[in-house]
């Protein structure tokens, strides 16, 4: 505390580097980097296989990055049109979504401000998504079989969206009762039916949740294998499927499976780039209420 | 313009009865005011005339119409709410001009009546502003010129101030008096802070549980009180109650303490009190009418009183001196300079003209 001690002047003693301090920092950073290349290295491996050929895949010791990157496995998957059950995923996920957030927002508007069937009905309705899909997918599919709807678009979408609705309905009304009421109100009183506010305030207000419960949703769909597995055959295979494919009895495609794994990561990886900002905002927005 | 006619109106929620058979008039280009604590269903009422509530029972008329069945967007009423209820991702303009949007308003005629209003509100330079970006003023104000901007019938004002600071809403409330000298509409509006009531309304309705406690002109429920919750809840500070008995001796009639201070009543009331004489009573006197007893001061129906001040708090003008009348706290409102210490003791003058008598069974005022 000498008055020659200027306010300005950054203090910083000889010895830093010996302080206690500064080695619990960089212990922690080498900790994390060594997690992060454990976690990161299976994505890179399958990432890399994709670009390899065949021999260098199954070479010993493991070649960590290809001598050339070739392009072959990827023209060889448009060639032979598995490219084409990304498109399958992206018809049963995209509609599939759009259907479930559709249905399940005004079942969640309902809810949320009519209480309908008070708490007692949301409750019944999440608890649907808890059934392991394993428990139905039978009975679906001998249903499916009687009318007809295995290995169909409108078979796949409909058990999709089906499985969603009680997931966007929870989310949903979360989202929709944390809107402050005398918004909608002060719209019904300036002269806009219910409809209209719904599409006028509570959307734009509830965008965030909106897009981050879509995302999840979409994720959901693009991820599913098992309702995929059981119910398609040759017609819209979707993509998880169609990997499974690479798997023979003599052989596994491992540059097929990179290929593939890299094109079905792509339309998820675009998805939660464009909404990033929602994704992190609506997931953020229940949490901190009050 | 309109009037507005309420008969008979219930609405109670889940175990709560939130009004229990309001009737209410008000004609055409007036100003009322919904006025009562917490929980006295006032904001119902308003809720209810504006259709966002369905009452049980009950007619709500407006000219003449019942609107009981319509929806709130085919009432022609404009409402502002108390936090305002701005979209925050649309600009000041759009925020005013949504209600005309929903009414298909021309695109010309809507920035025509956006601009006036804005001009009248003092807000022109806000409109390509987010609300986020106003200052709470600013945003009441904005919520204000929403509702103008319609021409609505009927104006409802749901605590419009009370999310303001003490000073703003002093000048908010003297500019929604001067919007409604200009535009003559009706309006209704719903306060918990009676100063605003008082002020603001060519008509008070002070409610209490669900039911009207009286209504009528500001000063005329000040100053004619029906009974112990009216006198208590207007006035600031509020009234002084103390329990008392009614005593006639020769002649006279005064109002007697368990202490034995007797304050006589006035001439002009003998006649209307006299039946009462023997009975308990609460005397009810507000803060300004006990002053400093003064030489030469001979009007009628003064009662003197000496007191020993405990607290006095000075506000500038007036200052308030708390003492203690048969053991119940009372509060004056004196001059500034009439007290000069706790503990004095001093001799007031009660005016026993403005004091009123309360029937401590039944709560109304003798």
């Amino acid at each position: 505390m000498t008055g020659e001690t200027r306010a300005d002047a950054v203090y910083v003693p000889k010895d830093w580097w010996l302080r206690r301090r500064t080695w619990t920092y960089v212990g922690r950073y080498a900790a994390a980097i060594v997690i992060t290349l454990l976690f990161l290295f299976p994505v890179y491996w399958i990432f890399i296989m994709a670009f390899k050929t065949p021999e260098e895949v199954f070479a010993s010791p493991p070649i960590w990055y290809p001598a050339q990157i070739q392009f072959k496995t990827f023209a060889v998957l448009f060639r032979d049109g598995d490219v084409g059950t990304i498109g399958n995923s992206l018809i049963t996920a995209g509609v599939s979504t759009v259907l479930a957030m559709f249905f399940g927002t005004i079942a969640a508007y309902s809810l949320a401000r009519f209480r309908t069937g008070g708490e007692n009905l949301a409750i019944w309705i999440i608890s649907q998504r808890m059934i392991p899909p394993i428990v139905i997918i039978f009975p679906v599919f001998l249903v499916y079989v009687f009318f007809g709807w295995v290995d169909t678009f409108q078979g796949l979408i409909l058990l999709y969206t089906a499985f969603n609705l009680p997931y966007v309905t929870w989310m949903m009304r979360g989202y929709i009762e944390d809107i402050p009421i005398e918004l909608e109100q002060s719209a019904l009183v300036d002269g806009w039916s219910r409809w209209q506010v719904l599409l006028r305030v509570v959307f734009p207000m509830a965008r965030a949740g909106l897009f981050a419960t879509a995302v999840f949703t979409f994720i959901f769909a693009w991820n599913d294998f098992i309702f995929a597995l059981v119910l398609t055959r040759v017609e819209i295979t979707t993509y998880p499927v169609q990997v499974t494919s690479f798997f023979g009895q003599q052989q596994t495609f491992w540059a097929k499976i990179g290929a593939m794994s890299i094109l079905g990561t792509l339309p998820i990886f675009f998805a939660v780039a464009l909404f990033q900002r929602y994704l992190v905002r609506g997931i953020s927005l229940g949490a901190i209420k009050g | 313009m309109a009037r507005l006619r309420i008969t008979g109106l219930y609405k109670s929620y889940d175990s709560v009865q939130a009004v229990r058979g309001v009737d209410l008039d008000i004609p055409e280009g007036e100003f009322a005011v919904l006025v009562g604590p917490s929980g006295c269903g006032k904001s119902t009422m308003l809720r209810t005339i504006a259709g966002l509530e369905e009452p049980d029972a009950g007619t709500i008329e407006i000219d003449g119409e019942i609107v009981n069945d319509l929806p709130p967007r085919s009432r022609d009423v404009a409402m502002v709410f108390q936090n305002y209820a701005l979209y925050p991702y649309m600009k000041v303009f759009d925020n005013i001009a949504f209600g005309l949007r929903a009414r298909k308003f021309p695109a010309g005629e809507i920035k025509e009546r956006v601009l006036a209003a804005a001009a009248t509100l003092n807000i022109s330079g806000l409109l390509d502003r987010l609300p986020r970006q106003l200052s709470g003023g600013e945003r009441q104000r904005v919520a204000i010129g929403r509702a103008i901007v319609r021409d609505a019938r009927l104006f409802l004002f749901d605590e419009p101030l009370s999310n303001l600071d003490a000073q703003l809403r002093e000048e908010m409330r003297l500019e929604i008096k001067e919007l409604h000298q200009r535009l003559g509409k009706t309006m209704i509006y719903v306060t918990h802070d009676q100063i605003e009531a008082r002020t603001l309304a060519d008509r008070v309705v002070l409610l209490n549980n669900g039911r009207i406690e009286q209504e009528g002109a500001p000063l005329d429920l000040f100053e004619r009180p029906v009974n112990r919750f009216v006198a208590g809840f207007l006035g600031s500070p509020s009234m002084n109650f103390i329990p008392a008995r009614l005593v006639a001796a020769d002649e006279s009639l005064a109002v007697t303490f368990e202490d034995g201070t007797a304050l006589a009543v006035p001439a002009a009331a003998y006649e209307r009190l006299a039946g009462r004489s023997g009975h308990d009573v609460i005397f009810g006197v507000r803060t300004e009418h006990i002053s400093r007893a003064r030489d030469g001061d001979t009007r009628e129906g003064l009662a003197p009183l000496s007191a020993t001040i405990d607290v006095v708090q000075p506000t500038g003008s007036r200052t308030y001196v708390t003492f203690r009348l048969s053991g119940t706290p009372v509060m004056a409102e004196l001059r500034a300079h009439d007290v000069e210490h706790p503990g004095q003791r001093i001799e007031l003058d009660v005016d026993m003209n403005r004091a009123i008598l309360i029937d401590p069974e039944t709560d109304l005022v003798l």
